[in-house]
């Protein structure tokens, strides 16, 4: 039954899937990030919060934004990465690539061991699911038995980190750590970039729009959100890995519920499915709650909440949305 | 070809709760057969394609795939032994384009649904599929455009798109020509025609010209029950068939 299509005919069908390459815009994010270093060496700290925050909320836009996994529990991939790398400089090696990658596979592991029970369901349950296993872990990492791995509520601290490359050292400055930061969220978006360009980045949009057509096509739906789960649970695995090892600290905080929230909070404001969104949402909630907190150190969660709903207001698909309905009607009104 | 049937359903029967929506149902459907299910509303004809394709389970009794016993099989695996189906109310991808909505059929049928590498529009697999497959439809000049913003006709087109990218052996069409106009209609009865003989076909319809046209046999299903079988002539004489489904505008 197959014939044969003509080139031109190819070529219409080829423009017709949606285009994620990369592009020049996809350096932008990595030139602001060459300014900051060389004209705000006051805020590499900061910079360095923002492109872990990044990494996270590119993560969880993988899976939430493309995949349609409704997840109020990614901390737990982050924390778990966290402590993996923790865990990892303390007992077995301080080399920081190294550690990441068990970060990696830290929370690539959560996800491929959570991912089987909780996948199962969607909406509302699917939310409580994701929210009850991260309490839970963020529980037995509290838990009196586990304070001779975890540290328990004091954390794990007094970890080192050989110098990258045995060259670069971590040091207070705080450069080298930057560099690997950015490192660590250009590889993260290369990533990216490459899953949802993928036909498996297509099967998963087309389990977020039609789970039971999906099936009904012969995909095993639930075996292809898993594997989704797992590399988005890796990604935030070395978010939660950069944390640790950049800070050389790592605490019960880093499972937090609160991370969670945050991340939607700045998927929500920079927009869902495009990894665009997830970069300007967690740029922006990061530097707003910096400055809102040296400006008001007790009520600076007002500013978040109040950028909040004007989002949810005026911008309801976020920033990102934003844009592309301004360029589109530009585009629009130059036809007429 | 085996002399198995293609599809058999052997006296399934679904209840929900004290409701019987069906009670022992059975058909046999031999390869390349052109079947049409009819019947009133609330007859359980969708029940018998949720079942048959795996949405539901049968409170008993069996199905069974070219001689292979499906009953208690996942709905994804009765696909891979060549089961496609569409649905009533048309299900599909409507965020994304009629050709990302067709290429996930191609896709799943080559197994690369979960391919990590490559961009989707340079598998040949499913780019050139696309491409002829919209293009026999007459679709491709609507490739670019998210299904959510089509005319529902062509909603349905697609519907038909998705069923025949995957090289069924077993189709079951639910009502593909509801909410159709009358040009879109003849389409659609053209394209049906068209199909493979091959092909077994598995139609359920309330537009009676169509299903006159394009079935060899007809199973009338009412209340759940089966209430006769036959050929196409047997069918429009039968006087029962008159009163309860067709009513007293369709003598002659």
């Amino acid at each position: 039954m197959s014939e044969r299509a003509d080139p031109k005919a190819v070529e219409i069908a080829r423009s017709g899937f949606a285009r994620h390459g990369l592009s020049l815009l996809d350096l932008l994010p990595f030139l602001c990030a060459l300014l900051v270093y060389v004209f705000g060496g006051r805020y590499l700290a900061l910079s360095i919060q923002v492109m872990v925050q990044i990494i996270f909320a590119l993560s969880l836009d993988l899976a939430l934004g493309y995949g349609g996994i409704d997840s109020l529990g990614h901390v737990a991939f982050f924390g778990m990465g966290a402590y993996a790398a923790g865990l990892f400089a303390m007992h077995v090696s301080s080399q920081p690539l190294l550690g990441l990658c068990v970060a990696a596979l830290a929370g690539a592991l959560t996800g491929l061991i959570t991912g089987p029970l909780v996948l199962r369901t969607r909406g509302l349950t699917l939310v409580m699911l994701t929210l009850a296993v991260a309490t839970m872990i963020q529980q037995l990492a509290n838990a009196a038995g586990m304070k001779p791995i975890t540290g328990g509520a004091d954390g794990l601290f007094g970890f080192e980190i050989a110098p990258l490359f045995g060259v670069f050292s971590f040091d207070l400055y705080d450069h080298t750590a930057y560099w690997y930061a950015l490192g660590a969220f250009a590889f993260v978006f290369i990533i990216c970039k490459v899953v949802v360009n993928s036909p498996f980045g297509l099967t998963i949009r087309g389990i977020r729009e039609n789970p039971v057509r999906m099936r009904m096509l012969g995909v095993n739906v639930t075996h292809r959100l898993v594997t989704l789960y797992c590399i988005s649970g890796a990604l935030a695995g070395i978010a939660g890995g950069v944390q640790a090892q950049v800070t050389k600290l790592v605490g019960l905080d880093s499972l937090a519920f609160l991370l969670s929230g945050n991340a939607l909070v700045m998927l929500i404001l920079g927009g869902t499915g495009s990894l665009y969104g997830a970069i300007i949402g967690a740029t922006i909630f990061v530097v707003l709650s910096d400055r809102a907190a040296a400006i008001d150190p007790f009520n600076w969660l007002f500013a978040i909440g109040a950028v909040l709903i004007l989002a949810v207001r005026f911008a309801p698909q976020g920033v990102v949305g934003l844009i592309t309905d301004a360029w589109q009607r530009q585009r629009g009104r130059r036809r007429l | 070809m085996s002399d198995l049937p293609a599809l058999a359903i052997d006296r399934v029967s679904k209840n929900f709760g004290g409701l019987r929506v069906a009670r022992d149902v059975s058909l046999a459907l031999p390869v390349g057969a052109r079947h049409a299910l009819i019947g009133p509303n609330g007859a359980g004809k969708t029940t018998l394609v949720h079942m048959v394709s795996g949405l539901l389970q049968p409170s008993g009794g069996t199905i069974t795939l070219g001689g292979i016993d499906v009953t208690e099989m996942a709905p994804e695996r009765r696909v891979g032994l060549g089961l496609a189906r569409t649905f009533q109310i048309s299900s599909l991808f409507p965020h994304l384009t009629v050709v990302e909505n067709v290429g996930l059929a191609f896709e799943a049928r080559h197994g690369l649904d979960r391919r990590l590498w490559g961009r989707t529009c340079n598998h040949a697999e499913i780019v050139d599929g696309a491409a002829a497959l919209l293009q026999r439809l007459a679709l491709l000049d609507l490739a670019g455009r998210r299904v959510a913003d089509l005319p529902y006709g062509q909603r349905r087109l697609v519907e038909i798109a998705l069923v025949l990218a995957l090289e069924p052996k077993t189709v079951l069409l639910d009502e593909p020509a509801a909410g159709l106009a009358v040009a879109e209609r003849g389409a659609l009865l053209d394209l049906l025609l068209r199909m493979p003989a091959s092909l077994t076909i598995l139609v359920i319809e309330h537009d009676m010209s169509l299903v006159f046209r394009l079935a060899q046999r007809i199973t009338v299903l009412v209340e759940g029950q089966i209430l006769t079988e036959g050929t196409v002539a047997e069918i429009r004489a039968d006087p029962r068939v008159r009163d309860i489904y067709l009513g007293s505008r369709h003598h002659g």
